[in-house]
Protein backbone atom coordinates (compact mmCIF):
# COMPACT_ATOMS: atom_id res chain seq x y z
CA UNK A 1 0.00 0.00 0.00
CA UNK A 2 2.86 2.32 0.86
CA UNK A 3 4.49 1.60 -2.47
CA UNK A 4 1.23 2.39 -4.27
CA UNK A 5 1.01 5.73 -2.48
CA UNK A 6 4.63 6.54 -3.26
CA UNK A 7 4.14 5.67 -6.92
CA UNK A 8 1.05 7.87 -7.23
CA UNK A 9 2.95 10.70 -5.60
CA UNK A 10 5.80 10.34 -8.09
CA UNK A 11 3.37 10.25 -11.01
CA UNK A 12 1.58 13.35 -9.71
CA UNK A 13 4.86 15.22 -9.37
CA UNK A 14 5.77 14.10 -12.89
CA UNK A 15 2.53 15.54 -14.23
CA UNK A 16 2.96 18.80 -12.32
CA UNK A 17 6.46 19.20 -13.65
CA UNK A 18 5.53 18.62 -17.25
CA UNK A 19 2.15 20.36 -17.46
CA UNK A 20 3.00 23.89 -16.36
CA UNK A 21 -0.69 24.83 -16.23
CA UNK A 22 -2.13 25.04 -12.75
CA UNK A 23 -5.86 25.48 -13.33
CA UNK A 24 -8.41 23.40 -11.48
CA UNK A 25 -9.50 21.48 -14.56
CA UNK A 26 -6.03 20.46 -15.64
CA UNK A 27 -5.01 19.56 -12.09
CA UNK A 28 -8.06 17.31 -11.90
CA UNK A 29 -7.05 15.64 -15.16
CA UNK A 30 -3.58 15.18 -13.74
CA UNK A 31 -4.84 13.57 -10.55
CA UNK A 32 -7.13 11.36 -12.63
CA UNK A 33 -4.37 10.12 -14.94
CA UNK A 34 -1.90 9.58 -12.10
CA UNK A 35 -4.56 7.57 -10.30
CA UNK A 36 -5.39 5.61 -13.45
CA UNK A 37 -1.77 4.68 -14.11
CA UNK A 38 -1.23 3.68 -10.48
CA UNK A 39 -4.39 1.56 -10.61
CA UNK A 40 -3.31 -0.13 -13.85
CA UNK A 41 0.11 -0.90 -12.38
CA UNK A 42 -1.57 -2.30 -9.29
CA UNK A 43 -3.88 -4.45 -11.43
CA UNK A 44 -0.84 -5.79 -13.28
CA UNK A 45 0.58 -6.73 -9.89
CA UNK A 46 3.61 -4.60 -10.50
CA UNK A 47 3.62 -2.42 -7.42
CA UNK A 48 6.11 -3.87 -5.00
CA UNK A 49 9.59 -3.17 -3.75
CA UNK A 50 11.02 -4.10 -7.16
CA UNK A 51 9.16 -1.56 -9.26
CA UNK A 52 9.30 1.09 -6.55
CA UNK A 53 12.76 0.47 -5.12
CA UNK A 54 12.67 2.91 -2.24
CA UNK A 55 15.40 1.09 -0.40
CA UNK A 56 17.88 1.83 -3.17
CA UNK A 57 17.37 5.55 -3.38
CA UNK A 58 20.19 6.61 -1.07
CA UNK A 59 22.88 4.20 -2.23
CA UNK A 60 22.15 5.02 -5.86
CA UNK A 61 23.54 8.50 -5.32
CA UNK A 62 27.06 7.13 -5.01
CA UNK A 63 26.58 4.38 -7.59
CA UNK A 64 25.52 6.63 -10.49
CA UNK A 65 28.51 8.98 -10.43
CA UNK A 66 30.84 5.98 -10.35
CA UNK A 67 28.95 4.42 -13.28
CA UNK A 68 29.16 7.71 -15.16
CA UNK A 69 32.96 7.76 -14.86
CA UNK A 70 33.12 4.14 -16.04
CA UNK A 71 30.89 4.96 -19.01
CA UNK A 72 33.08 7.87 -20.07
CA UNK A 73 36.25 5.79 -19.74
CA UNK A 74 34.94 2.87 -21.76
CA UNK A 75 33.40 5.23 -24.35
CA UNK A 76 36.82 6.65 -25.06
CA UNK A 77 38.22 3.14 -25.42
CA UNK A 78 35.52 2.12 -27.92
CA UNK A 79 35.87 5.37 -29.88
CA UNK A 80 39.63 4.86 -30.20
CA UNK A 81 39.12 1.33 -31.43
CA UNK A 82 36.57 2.47 -34.01
CA UNK A 83 38.68 5.32 -35.35
CA UNK A 84 42.15 3.82 -35.22
CA UNK A 85 42.54 0.79 -37.50
CA UNK A 86 45.81 -0.13 -35.81
CA UNK A 87 44.10 -0.90 -32.50
CA UNK A 88 42.91 -4.49 -32.47
CA UNK A 89 39.30 -5.52 -32.01
CA UNK A 90 39.37 -8.50 -29.68
CA UNK A 91 35.85 -9.79 -29.45
CA UNK A 92 35.28 -12.24 -26.66
CA UNK A 93 32.40 -13.86 -24.82
CA UNK A 94 32.90 -14.31 -21.11
CA UNK A 95 30.81 -15.61 -18.25
CA UNK A 96 30.66 -13.65 -15.03
CA UNK A 97 29.12 -15.16 -11.90
CA UNK A 98 26.53 -13.00 -10.17
CA UNK A 99 26.78 -14.98 -6.96
CA UNK A 100 23.65 -14.82 -4.85
CA UNK A 101 22.32 -11.50 -6.12
CA UNK A 102 18.59 -10.90 -5.86
CA UNK A 103 16.75 -10.65 -9.21
CA UNK A 104 16.59 -6.86 -8.81
CA UNK A 105 20.33 -6.61 -8.31
CA UNK A 106 20.95 -8.98 -11.22
CA UNK A 107 18.87 -6.68 -13.41
CA UNK A 108 20.74 -3.58 -12.28
CA UNK A 109 24.03 -5.37 -12.81
CA UNK A 110 23.19 -6.59 -16.32
CA UNK A 111 21.86 -3.15 -17.25
CA UNK A 112 24.99 -1.44 -15.96
CA UNK A 113 27.14 -3.84 -18.00
CA UNK A 114 25.12 -3.10 -21.12
CA UNK A 115 25.15 0.63 -20.50
CA UNK A 116 28.94 0.66 -20.48
CA UNK A 117 30.04 0.62 -24.11
CA UNK A 118 32.44 -2.19 -24.89
CA UNK A 119 30.45 -4.73 -22.93
CA UNK A 120 26.94 -6.03 -23.59
CA UNK A 121 25.16 -8.61 -21.48
CA UNK A 122 23.80 -11.32 -23.77
CA UNK A 123 21.97 -13.46 -21.27
CA UNK A 124 21.35 -13.74 -17.55
CA UNK A 125 20.70 -17.20 -16.21
CA UNK A 126 21.68 -19.68 -13.51
CA UNK A 127 23.62 -17.20 -11.45
CA UNK A 128 25.82 -15.91 -14.24
CA UNK A 129 25.82 -13.18 -16.84
CA UNK A 130 27.10 -13.91 -20.33
CA UNK A 131 28.94 -10.83 -21.53
CA UNK A 132 30.12 -9.94 -25.02
CA UNK A 133 33.16 -7.66 -24.89
CA UNK A 134 34.72 -5.65 -27.70
CA UNK A 135 38.22 -5.57 -26.30
CA UNK A 136 40.39 -7.37 -23.82
CA UNK A 137 40.52 -4.34 -21.52
CA UNK A 138 36.72 -4.20 -21.44
CA UNK A 139 36.54 -7.91 -20.64
CA UNK A 140 39.11 -7.49 -17.87
CA UNK A 141 37.16 -4.59 -16.47
CA UNK A 142 34.09 -6.78 -16.00
CA UNK A 143 36.05 -9.71 -14.66
CA UNK A 144 37.58 -7.71 -11.82
CA UNK A 145 34.11 -7.72 -10.27
CA UNK A 146 34.29 -4.10 -9.17
CA UNK A 147 30.87 -3.38 -10.64
CA UNK A 148 29.35 -6.52 -9.09
CA UNK A 149 30.66 -5.44 -5.71
CA UNK A 150 29.13 -2.00 -6.04
CA UNK A 151 25.78 -3.37 -7.20
CA UNK A 152 25.74 -5.75 -4.24
CA UNK A 153 26.52 -2.82 -1.97
CA UNK A 154 23.43 -1.02 -3.29
CA UNK A 155 20.99 -3.06 -1.28
CA UNK A 156 22.90 -3.79 1.85
CA UNK A 157 21.03 -1.39 4.08
CA UNK A 158 17.63 -2.25 2.63
CA UNK B 1 26.03 26.62 -32.58
CA UNK B 2 22.90 24.49 -32.53
CA UNK B 3 23.04 24.11 -36.27
CA UNK B 4 26.43 22.39 -36.03
CA UNK B 5 25.05 19.93 -33.51
CA UNK B 6 22.01 19.32 -35.68
CA UNK B 7 24.20 18.66 -38.71
CA UNK B 8 26.31 16.11 -36.83
CA UNK B 9 23.18 14.34 -35.61
CA UNK B 10 21.83 14.29 -39.16
CA UNK B 11 25.07 12.72 -40.39
CA UNK B 12 24.66 10.03 -37.73
CA UNK B 13 21.11 9.36 -38.90
CA UNK B 14 22.37 8.98 -42.47
CA UNK B 15 25.04 6.50 -41.34
CA UNK B 16 22.41 4.54 -39.39
CA UNK B 17 20.21 4.45 -42.50
CA UNK B 18 23.07 3.05 -44.57
CA UNK B 19 23.51 0.26 -42.04
CA UNK B 20 19.76 -0.37 -42.03
CA UNK B 21 19.77 -0.70 -45.82
CA UNK B 22 22.90 -2.85 -46.01
CA UNK B 23 21.83 -5.29 -43.31
CA UNK B 24 22.98 -8.03 -43.63
CA UNK B 25 20.98 -9.69 -40.87
CA UNK B 26 17.57 -8.73 -39.58
CA UNK B 27 19.06 -7.78 -36.23
CA UNK B 28 21.53 -5.40 -37.83
CA UNK B 29 18.58 -3.59 -39.34
CA UNK B 30 16.71 -3.41 -36.04
CA UNK B 31 19.87 -2.16 -34.34
CA UNK B 32 20.21 0.55 -36.98
CA UNK B 33 16.57 1.56 -36.56
CA UNK B 34 17.03 1.69 -32.79
CA UNK B 35 20.07 3.91 -33.27
CA UNK B 36 18.18 6.04 -35.75
CA UNK B 37 15.48 6.46 -33.09
CA UNK B 38 17.95 7.69 -30.48
CA UNK B 39 19.50 10.16 -32.92
CA UNK B 40 16.03 11.32 -33.91
CA UNK B 41 15.29 12.14 -30.27
CA UNK B 42 18.48 14.19 -30.11
CA UNK B 43 17.70 15.76 -33.47
CA UNK B 44 14.22 16.84 -32.40
CA UNK B 45 15.58 18.28 -29.14
CA UNK B 46 18.27 20.29 -30.94
CA UNK B 47 15.79 21.38 -33.61
CA UNK B 48 13.61 22.78 -30.83
CA UNK B 49 16.51 25.04 -29.84
CA UNK B 50 17.35 25.96 -33.44
CA UNK B 51 13.81 27.13 -34.13
CA UNK B 52 13.36 28.40 -30.56
CA UNK B 53 10.27 26.32 -29.94
CA UNK B 54 10.55 24.55 -26.57
CA UNK B 55 7.44 22.48 -27.31
CA UNK B 56 9.66 20.28 -29.49
CA UNK B 57 11.13 18.87 -26.28
CA UNK B 58 7.80 17.28 -25.42
CA UNK B 59 7.83 15.58 -28.79
CA UNK B 60 11.38 14.36 -28.16
CA UNK B 61 10.31 13.03 -24.76
CA UNK B 62 7.44 11.06 -26.24
CA UNK B 63 9.54 9.89 -29.16
CA UNK B 64 12.17 8.50 -26.79
CA UNK B 65 9.53 6.26 -25.25
CA UNK B 66 7.89 5.32 -28.54
CA UNK B 67 11.18 4.37 -30.15
CA UNK B 68 11.89 2.04 -27.24
CA UNK B 69 8.51 0.38 -27.64
CA UNK B 70 9.11 0.09 -31.40
CA UNK B 71 12.30 -1.86 -30.85
CA UNK B 72 10.82 -4.17 -28.25
CA UNK B 73 7.65 -4.79 -30.26
CA UNK B 74 9.56 -5.50 -33.47
CA UNK B 75 11.88 -7.90 -31.68
CA UNK B 76 8.99 -9.65 -30.02
CA UNK B 77 7.19 -9.98 -33.33
CA UNK B 78 10.16 -11.55 -35.07
CA UNK B 79 10.93 -13.80 -32.14
CA UNK B 80 7.46 -15.19 -31.60
CA UNK B 81 5.70 -14.45 -34.88
CA UNK B 82 2.96 -12.55 -33.09
CA UNK B 83 2.60 -9.75 -30.60
CA UNK B 84 0.04 -11.38 -28.32
CA UNK B 85 1.96 -14.39 -27.08
CA UNK B 86 4.62 -14.54 -24.43
CA UNK B 87 7.46 -16.94 -23.94
CA UNK B 88 5.51 -19.32 -21.75
CA UNK B 89 2.70 -19.95 -24.22
CA UNK B 90 5.16 -20.57 -26.99
CA UNK B 91 7.25 -23.01 -24.97
CA UNK B 92 4.28 -25.09 -23.88
CA UNK B 93 2.60 -25.10 -27.27
CA UNK C 1 29.59 34.38 -17.71
CA UNK C 2 27.17 34.08 -20.59
CA UNK C 3 30.10 33.74 -22.95
CA UNK C 4 31.61 30.98 -20.84
CA UNK C 5 28.29 29.12 -20.87
CA UNK C 6 28.08 29.52 -24.64
CA UNK C 7 31.57 28.15 -25.15
CA UNK C 8 30.94 25.26 -22.78
CA UNK C 9 27.66 24.29 -24.38
CA UNK C 10 29.21 24.59 -27.84
CA UNK C 11 31.95 22.18 -26.78
CA UNK C 12 29.37 19.77 -25.38
CA UNK C 13 27.17 19.94 -28.47
CA UNK C 14 30.01 19.43 -30.91
CA UNK C 15 31.60 16.78 -28.69
CA UNK C 16 28.29 14.93 -28.41
CA UNK C 17 27.79 15.23 -32.17
CA UNK C 18 31.30 13.90 -32.68
CA UNK C 19 30.59 10.85 -30.50
CA UNK C 20 27.33 10.28 -32.39
CA UNK C 21 29.12 10.35 -35.74
CA UNK C 22 31.86 8.04 -34.44
CA UNK C 23 29.14 5.65 -33.27
CA UNK C 24 27.63 5.83 -36.75
CA UNK C 25 31.01 5.12 -38.34
CA UNK C 26 31.53 2.25 -35.90
CA UNK C 27 28.21 0.70 -36.81
CA UNK C 28 29.31 0.76 -40.46
CA UNK C 29 32.92 -0.28 -39.90
CA UNK C 30 32.86 -2.97 -37.22
CA UNK C 31 32.80 -6.50 -38.57
CA UNK C 32 29.85 -8.28 -36.98
CA UNK C 33 26.50 -7.65 -35.34
CA UNK C 34 27.61 -8.04 -31.74
CA UNK C 35 30.48 -5.59 -32.07
CA UNK C 36 28.12 -3.10 -33.72
CA UNK C 37 26.07 -3.17 -30.53
CA UNK C 38 29.00 -1.52 -28.76
CA UNK C 39 29.19 1.26 -31.33
CA UNK C 40 25.52 2.07 -30.93
CA UNK C 41 26.16 2.17 -27.19
CA UNK C 42 28.51 5.11 -27.75
CA UNK C 43 25.69 7.12 -29.33
CA UNK C 44 23.24 6.20 -26.62
CA UNK C 45 25.42 7.13 -23.67
CA UNK C 46 28.08 9.75 -24.25
CA UNK C 47 26.68 11.11 -27.53
CA UNK C 48 23.19 11.65 -26.17
CA UNK C 49 24.49 12.72 -22.76
CA UNK C 50 26.76 15.44 -24.12
CA UNK C 51 24.25 16.80 -26.63
CA UNK C 52 21.54 16.99 -23.98
CA UNK C 53 23.94 18.54 -21.48
CA UNK C 54 24.96 21.13 -24.03
CA UNK C 55 21.30 22.00 -24.53
CA UNK C 56 20.76 22.04 -20.77
CA UNK C 57 23.36 24.79 -20.42
CA UNK C 58 21.32 26.89 -22.85
CA UNK C 59 17.95 26.20 -21.20
CA UNK C 60 16.14 29.42 -20.43
CA UNK C 61 13.53 28.10 -18.05
CA UNK C 62 13.12 25.37 -15.48
CA UNK C 63 10.50 23.77 -17.72
CA UNK C 64 12.96 23.22 -20.53
CA UNK C 65 15.67 21.98 -18.17
CA UNK C 66 13.32 19.46 -16.57
CA UNK C 67 12.36 18.06 -19.96
CA UNK C 68 15.97 17.69 -21.03
CA UNK C 69 16.85 15.86 -17.82
CA UNK C 70 13.82 13.60 -18.26
CA UNK C 71 14.78 12.76 -21.85
CA UNK C 72 18.23 11.80 -20.61
CA UNK C 73 16.82 9.60 -17.85
CA UNK C 74 14.38 7.86 -20.16
CA UNK C 75 17.22 7.10 -22.55
CA UNK C 76 19.34 5.84 -19.66
CA UNK C 77 16.63 3.41 -18.61
CA UNK C 78 15.34 2.26 -21.98
CA UNK C 79 18.57 1.95 -23.95
CA UNK C 80 20.21 -0.90 -22.01
CA UNK C 81 16.91 -2.76 -21.98
CA UNK C 82 16.54 -2.44 -25.75
CA UNK C 83 20.17 -3.38 -26.35
CA UNK C 84 19.94 -6.41 -24.12
CA UNK C 85 16.68 -7.52 -25.78
CA UNK C 86 18.33 -7.11 -29.17
CA UNK C 87 21.43 -9.08 -28.17
CA UNK C 88 19.45 -11.83 -26.54
CA UNK C 89 17.04 -12.35 -29.41
CA UNK C 90 19.90 -12.22 -31.91
CA UNK C 91 21.55 -14.99 -29.93
CA UNK C 92 18.34 -17.01 -29.94
CA UNK C 93 17.67 -16.12 -33.56
CA UNK C 94 20.77 -18.03 -34.57
CA UNK C 95 23.47 -15.36 -34.79
CA UNK C 96 26.71 -16.66 -33.33
CA UNK C 97 29.05 -14.09 -31.82
CA UNK C 98 32.42 -14.36 -33.55
CA UNK C 99 35.33 -14.53 -31.14
CA UNK C 100 38.86 -13.35 -31.92
CA UNK C 101 40.16 -13.78 -28.45
CA UNK C 102 39.08 -15.94 -25.57
CA UNK C 103 39.83 -13.08 -23.18
CA UNK C 104 41.41 -15.57 -20.81
CA UNK C 105 38.04 -17.28 -20.39
CA UNK C 106 39.60 -20.74 -20.61
CA UNK C 107 41.62 -20.12 -17.47
CA UNK C 108 38.48 -19.27 -15.55
CA UNK C 109 36.05 -22.00 -16.49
Amino acid sequence: MFHLFYMSLLLALFWLGLSGHYTALLLAFGALSAGLVAWLAWRMDMVDHESVPLHLSRRVLTFWPWLLVEIVKSNIDVVRRVLDPRLPIERSVIRVPTGDMSPLRETIYANAITLTPGTVSLDVSNGEVIVHALSRTAAEEVRTGEMARRVTGLEQEG
Amino acid sequence: MFTTGLLLVLVTMALALIRALRGPSLFDRILAVNMFGTSTVLGIAVLGFVTDRPAFLDIALVYALISFITTIATLKYFEYGSLGHGRRERDSG
Amino acid sequence: MALLLDVLSWICLVGGGFFCVVGGIGVLRLPDFFSRLHASGVIDTLGAGLVLFGLLLQAESLDVALRLVLIFFFLLFTVPTATHALAKSALQGGLEPEVDDDGGASSNS
